[in-house]
């Protein structure tokens, strides 16, 4: 049995479709949705952790593939370069959980490793560069 | 009662000035009033800490033997403009290395440019220098290529032509699609909302009539002092305002020049835009002399008195089309959440505030121990 988490990007023209459906109903997988953007008739973005034997995942990954979604595996680390980081506070904006976010008082950005999944979401969108994936 | 500018130097030489950041000044002139407050303080600090793209240097490099007048010159690849006398050269923050594919495979992401190289001087970092000349009876050379440091070049010099703009919009999409721009990524049907002012810190919002700020004024840029050595371009002072002469959009910049090899890289530091280009984070603290009630009123006005306007960058911004989508607070903005024709969205900001109220910190503390007097303007910002 094995556990991976991944993110999913959905095309609009597959938001309406019962994709995840398919995995618990064709491929006996189960999952945990982290995090779902996904509104009709939009891009969509999906974070989950499936849960299944390495076949069914395998085969559900290759069905996801076939389906025009974008996958991506999060098994790698992100890190901040303390010396690049402004504190602007762009990727707080873009972070789907809690890792990345502003202290009240002072707006600091704390980023709080044990929160990332890893979805890469801020590395684009930082302007210095500052949040790096380390293999 | 009023003070001047020379007034607030003596006391600042005795040690008896009060100099507090505008963050402070905010609670002052809650609690006692701008009245009391103008008293009792006679300097605010500011700070801002923001992409600024109309930022360079001017760099003379030391002249090789035999000697060149460089017509072609690149620095780590990205061509700096050398159309001024033999070795005389401008960096600016948003030129791109030769081969970057810019947008060709859009969004580009903007890995290297002018805000970077400028970064790595500051850093003391290597550069690479090549050049090309056609040659002349006194300055024969024609091909030069050299690994330089700041330490090589004679005068490296600041000089940002636009700066610390005073207000800026908040930039959202109200398209279908996501759009990449200077102000960030913003993701489709008001997917997010950008915005980029240090607000109540910022200078040119703490005089927003520019009474105290204009050529000559000492300021902090880039962790060294520098100065205000002319209104920047676009100012536009003519903007509407509120009842505190704040305007309410994008109005006053000014001109900042400094010395490069005094500044630090945590102030200056080069950043990208996915899709957008490359540009440059520069660190500017204006003291302002509290010289009468008025501007200790405007220091003490705090993100809650601050709008700017809500600018759809995917119709309105690029067709200059003058239409908003309303007006929203600084404080608002800084709560993480506004609403936009009803509908909830999150905001980012490009701006540091943290870092903004480091600078104001440090500029407090600098005056406090003497290290930073005031400069006396010789010509105000124009307020035309
Ligand atoms: S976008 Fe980058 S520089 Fe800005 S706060 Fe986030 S990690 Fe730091
Ligand atoms: S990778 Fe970045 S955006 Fe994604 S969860 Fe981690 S910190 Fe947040």
């Amino acid at each position: 049995m094995i556990d991976k988490k991944i993110v999913l990007h959905f095309p609009r023209s597959l938001v309406n479709e019962p994709i995840v459906y398919k995995l618990i109903e064709d491929f006996n997988l189960s999952f945990n949705i982290l995090k779902a953007q996904i509104l009709p008739d939009r891009e969509g973005l999906m974070v989950m952790e499936l849960h299944g034997t390495r076949e069914d995942y395998n085969r559900g990954l290759a069905y996801l593939k076939n389906s025009a979604v974008d996958i991506q595996l999060l098994s790698k680390d992100i890190k901040r370069d303390e010396d690049k980081c402004t504190h602007c506070g762009v990727c707080v904006a873009t972070c789907p959980t809690d890792a990345l976010r502003v202290k009240k008082d002072t707006r600091e950005i704390i980023f709080d490793s044990d929160k990332c999944i890893a979805c890469e979401l801020c590395i684009d969108s930082c302007p210095t560069k500052a949040m790096a994936l380390h293999f | 009662m009023a003070k001047t500018i020379e007034e607030i130097n003596e006391k600042i030489k005795s040690a008896k000035a009060v100099v507090v950041t505008a963050e402070e000044m905010v609670d002052i002139v809650k609690k006692e009033g701008p009245g009391k407050a103008s008293v009792k303080v006679d300097v605010v600090t500011t700070g801002t800490f923001s992409p600024m793209c109309s930022s360079g240097a001017f760099l003379n490099i030391k002249l090789p033997n035999p000697k060149m007048k460089m017509q072609k010159v690149f620095l780590n690849d990205i061509e700096v403009f050398a159309g001024l006398a033999a070795v005389d050269l401008y960096v600016g923050a948003t030129s791109m290395r030769r081969d970057d594919p810019l947008n060709r495979m859009h969004p580009g992401k903007f890995l290297y440019g002018g805000g970077h190289l400028l970064e790595d001087l500051v850093a003391g970092r290597e550069i690479e220098l090549r050049a090309s000349a056609y040659g002349t009876d006194c300055y024969p050379a024609k091909e030069m290529k050299k690994t330089i440091t700041l330490d090589d070049i004679n005068e490296a010099i600041m000089c940002n032509p636009r700066n610390a703009c005073q207000n800026y919009n908040c930039a959202v999409n109200t398209s279908d699609k996501a759009i990449y721009t200077y102000m960030g990524k913003l993701n489709a049907d008001l997917g997010n909302a950008n915005y980029c002012s240090a607000g109540q810190l910022s200078p040119l919002l703490n005089d927003p009539e520019y009474r105290t700020i204009g050529v000559g004024t000492r300021i902090f840029l880039g962790g060294a002092t520098g100065y205000v050595t002319f209104n920047g371009t676009q100012h536009a002072p003519g903007k509407k305002r509120n009842k505190l002469g704040i305007p309410t959009a994008p109005a006053g910049t000014i001109m900042v020049t400094g010395d490069l090899k005094e500044m630090s890289d945590k102030w200056i530091k080069g950043v990208s835009f996915t899709g957008y280009g490359a540009s440059l984070m520069v660190g500017i603290g204006i003291p302002i002399p509290v010289i009468d009630e008025k501007i200790a009123a405007t220091c003490g006005a705090s993100d809650e008195d601050i709008t700017c306007p809500i600018v759809d960058y995917s119709s309105d911004y690029p067709n200059s089309t003058g239409k908003t989508l309303g007006e929203v607070t600084y404080k608002e903005l800084r709560s993480g959440k506004i609403k936009i024709n009803g509908k909830e969205v999150i905001t980012g900001s490009l701006s540091s505030y943290y870092r903004a109220a480091e600078i104001a910190g440090i500029l407090k503390n600098r005056i406090e121990k003497e290290e930073f007097k005031l400069g006396i303007p010789q010509k105000l910002l124009p307020r035309k």
